[in-house]
């Protein structure tokens, strides 16, 4: 029973604080906000966990990581084993350990949250991660001969990896699109012995990963050794490469790809659709990210990119596209930041963590307001004209539907607005493979295994489900792999 | 050995406008007259929208023409053969609608007379009539002259001094040309500066004449993930990368196109000043 621990005489420890920068300090930067755990902080906190005979935490782990097992690790300080435990299930911890709305999943779940505060599991896989940054991935090495391992490291420019007994089976796979659920899926097909190519669009790999969270998040690093962890697995990744205008993916058959899984994500972003929305001054979420995280315009003139600084900046939306474009217009010097969110902070779909950072480092929430019309003067974006909102009964989403409220019409200054309301599916490459079913929403339509209505063609990831989150999308790229080797060896559609 | 990304050729064509041959075989092979590419000069570089000038899918080369006006364009104009482009990606957005509409004028302004060197080819092929209008400041600035005529069935040239051809804009000539010529104009596509298409587009508006132009806003990704790059077409927002470069000129709002272009002015002169600063001896030669 797991109730007996609750009423256990144990010492109550309390959750293990993490150091962060000070707010004051962070927003004058772009460097992690949260330091992390120090080893001895990391192994006080494993203490916490009650070792529940049914973990409940395992459950709320969308790819079922060995959460209880790999905290048992750290208390006995045994770290690598730890990491290696969470890569049983989760290709990206370090990531993960970062982004992870741990508060809606394992933590959630957890049973010493019932009376306490839960235990910090993603904190703790964060640990472990980071922990063994500087040493090698892969271990075990068992190669057929040593020509076989000499050639392919070679050809794969692969310095210090020993690939654990990969037997390459020259079977060619293509992903398309280099964000968590293609790295994912890449990563395990190629260990399972398959020529993988990668190809992604834009010319850095990592998805969102790089051009949309921030790096006072997720430092860039973590995501270039993920990526070059894939690559030392020998997946070839092909920049510059867009599915659907470089090559089709019919094209990609005739070259000789006998699979291929499409993870090209959400990256089509919607706008209000109100008057004054193409003003000056006026970004997309996607854009003004995109310039800052991928092409380093807080490092213009340095980088080429610029972006448009300025002292008041206005954020549409609440989920954690709108808290990182929030807190990265402070970073780039912004006095005040706003962010308009049509329902209250109750709904508000953000990482608690991010709402909290937020707010410590001054961004000014406006619950239930909606706005209207975007005012400008000389093209450039001047005011926002809002209407106040109330909540009524739940929609389908299950949170309480806003309602204008009559007659609460009202402006607000602003230099700069971004609008962070929501991503669609890019529809560049489907376009070209009308063979592809989607739905209406243009998300591809697959089934349990990611298989889409076109032969061989998979797809998981933001494509399938809408935007969703990083671990979901590395679930779908490690189911998907599993699946495109049972095909390929039963040739079974 | 040539390597993928490698600037073949350079040709200096006037002052200002610099031609690549940038070999890149994958993106030669597929590209069509219309589309655009996207390229970073270097590994801290932005990414900047070049239209498709030229291709030759036997020999792998694209051809790449551009204007030396902000930094990135200045820098790539002081690159030299043997050089890589960091990233080049494409081709993007919608090749040009081409079938034979009969009597068609082309018009290229400035440096928009390179991208429509591939579109005159193509109509040719499709046994048009082709009228090219060709306009600069003045002769100096005119490129691509030989090439466009050999396709050409009637060739006229502007410029702004009257140092060649007729004196005045294009749209003057254009004008002038629909009044006088009892010849029934099935289309026209023009490319250049947005002040440029405008005055055509309003010339065409009163004549009744189909007009394409090709438009140019700021652009990031050029895959239709930013919105960087809308534009106002018949009072929809459209994602200029993704939806066109080219659209029906008649129901473009210009007027948010050149306000959106100017964006980034001050950044503009502040990264190309430094440019200058660190270069100054390399551009004096
Ligand atoms: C700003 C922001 C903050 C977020 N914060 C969090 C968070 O804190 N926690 C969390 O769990 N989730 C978060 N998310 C959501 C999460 O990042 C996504 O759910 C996840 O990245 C989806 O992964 P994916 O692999 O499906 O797609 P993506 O990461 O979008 O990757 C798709 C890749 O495919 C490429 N591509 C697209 N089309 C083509 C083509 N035709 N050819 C070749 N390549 C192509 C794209 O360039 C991109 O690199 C956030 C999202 C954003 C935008
Ligand atoms: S350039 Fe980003 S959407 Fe067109």
């Amino acid at each position: 029973m797991q109730n007996e621990h609750l009423n256990s005489k144990k010492e109550k420890i309390p959750r293990t604080k993490i150091s962060e920068q000070k707010p004051e300090e962070r927003i004058k930067n772009f460097n992690e906000v949260e330091l992390g755990y120090t080893e001895e902080e990391a192994v006080r906190e494993s203490m916490r966990c009650l070792m529940c005979k049914k973990p409940k935490c395992i459950e709320g782990c969308p790819v079922n990581i060995d959460i209880k097992s790999f905290i048992a690790y750290i208390k006995n300080k045994e770290f690598e084993k730890a990491l290696e435990k969470i890569r049983e299930k989760n290709a990206l911890p370090g990531v993960c350990g970062r982004v992870c709305p741990q508060e809606d999943q394992c933590e959630k779940t957890c049973i010493l949250g019932i009376k306490d505060q839960p235990v910090a599991i993603g904190k703790l896989e964060r640990f472990a991660a980071d922990y063994e940054k500087n040493k090698n991935y892969v271990k075990n090495y068992k190669p057929n001969n040593s020509d076989e391992v000499n050639n392919f490291i070679k050809a794969n420019k692969i310095t210090n990896s020993n690939i654990e007994s990969i037997r390459f089976n020259n079977i060619k796979v293509a992903v398309i699109g280099a964000g968590p659920a293609g790295l994912t899926c890449s990563g395990e097909l190629a260990k399972m012995g398959y020529k993988v190519t990668l190809f992604e669009a834009l010319h850095s790999p990592g998805g969102v990963l790089v051009y949309g969270i921030p790096e006072f998040r997720l430092p860039k690093k973590i995501v270039n050794d993920e990526v070059e962890y894939v690559k030392s697995l020998g997946v070839e990744i092909k920049l510059n490469t867009i599915i659907g205008k470089t090559f089709t993916i019919d094209e990609l058959f005739s070259k000789g790809y006998k699979s291929v899984f499409i993870a090209t994500g959400a990256g089509l972003p919607y706008f209000l659709g109100i008057k004054g929305e193409n003003l000056n001054g006026v970004y997309s979420a996607n854009e003004y990210l995109t310039r800052v995280n991928l092409m380093k315009a807080y490092l213009f003139p340095e980088w080429d990119t610029p972006i448009k600084k300025a002292d008041i900046v206005s954020v549409i939306g609440g989920g954690n596209v709108a808290l990182d474009s929030a807190r990265t217009a402070l970073r780039l010097g912004a006095k005040k930041v706003k962010l308009i969110y049509r329902r209250s902070e109750a709904e508000m779909p953000g990482r608690i963590e991010e709402i909290k950072h937020a707010k410590e480092e001054g961004v000014e929430m406006v619950y239930l307001t909606n706005p209207l019309e975007i005012i400008g003067e000389n093209g450039w974006v001047k005011k926002i004209k809002c209407i106040r909102m109330q909540l009524g009964e739940p929609d389908e989403s299950g949170r309480r539907r806003p309602l204008p409220i009559t007659n609460s019409e009202h402006e607000i200054d602003t230099d700069i607005i971004v609008i962070a309301i929501g991503q669609g599916p890019n529809p560049v490459l489907t376009q070209t493979s009308p063979d592809i079913m989607l739905n209406k929403k243009g998300n591809i339509v697959t089934d349990a295994v990611g298989k889409t209505s076109k032969k061989g063609v998979f797809a998981g990831g933001d494509i399938v489900t809408g935007a969703a989150t990083v671990i979901l999308a590395m679930g779908a790229g490690k189911i998907v792999a599993n699946a495109i080797d049972e095909y390929i060896k039963t040739g079974i559609w | 050995m040539v390597l993928e990304n490698q600037i073949i050729n350079k040709y200096n064509l006037t002052k200002e406008i610099v031609s690549f041959e940038v070999f890149s075989p994958t993106i030669a092979n597929k590209a069509k007259a219309g589309q655009f590419v996207i390229v970073r000069a270097s590994s801290n570089g932005e990414r900047i929208p070049l239209t498709i000038a030229d291709f030759n899918s036997t020999r792998g080369y694209i051809n790449l023409t551009i204007l030396k006006r902000g930094k990135s364009t200045n820098q790539l104009g002081l690159m030299e053969p043997g050089q890589l482009l960091n990233d080049i990606v494409g081709p993007l957005g919608k090749p040009s609608e081409i079938e034979k509409f009969g009597n068609v004028v082309v018009i290229g302004g400035g440096v928009g007379i390179a991208p429509i060197l591939p579109i005159i080819k193509s109509l040719h092929y499709e046994d048009n009539y082709i009228i090219s209008v060709l306009g600069a400041k003045s002769a100096e600035g005119l490129i691509f002259t030989k090439e466009i005529k050999q396709y050409s069935n009637e060739f006229h040239i502007c410029t702004d001094d009257g140092s060649l051809g007729f004196k005045g804009f294009v749209s003057e000539f254009l004008l002038n040309y629909l009044k006088k010529d009892n010849k029934k104009i099935n289309r026209v596509i023009a490319i250049g500066p947005a002040l440029m298409m405008k005055a055509v587009c309003s010339i065409t508006k009163n004549f009744n004449i189909k007009t394409i132009v090709s438009l140019n806003p700021i652009m990031v990704d050029g895959t239709g993930m930013c919105g960087s790059c809308r534009v106002e077409v018949a009072n929809q927002t459209k994602f200029a990368c993704v939806d066109g470069p080219e659209f029906d000129g008649h129901q473009v709002d210009f007027d948010l196109l050149i306000s959106r272009l100017n964006i980034y002015c001050n950044e503009e002169d502040i990264a190309l000043k430094k440019f200058m600063e660190n270069h100054k001896c390399k551009m004096n030669i």
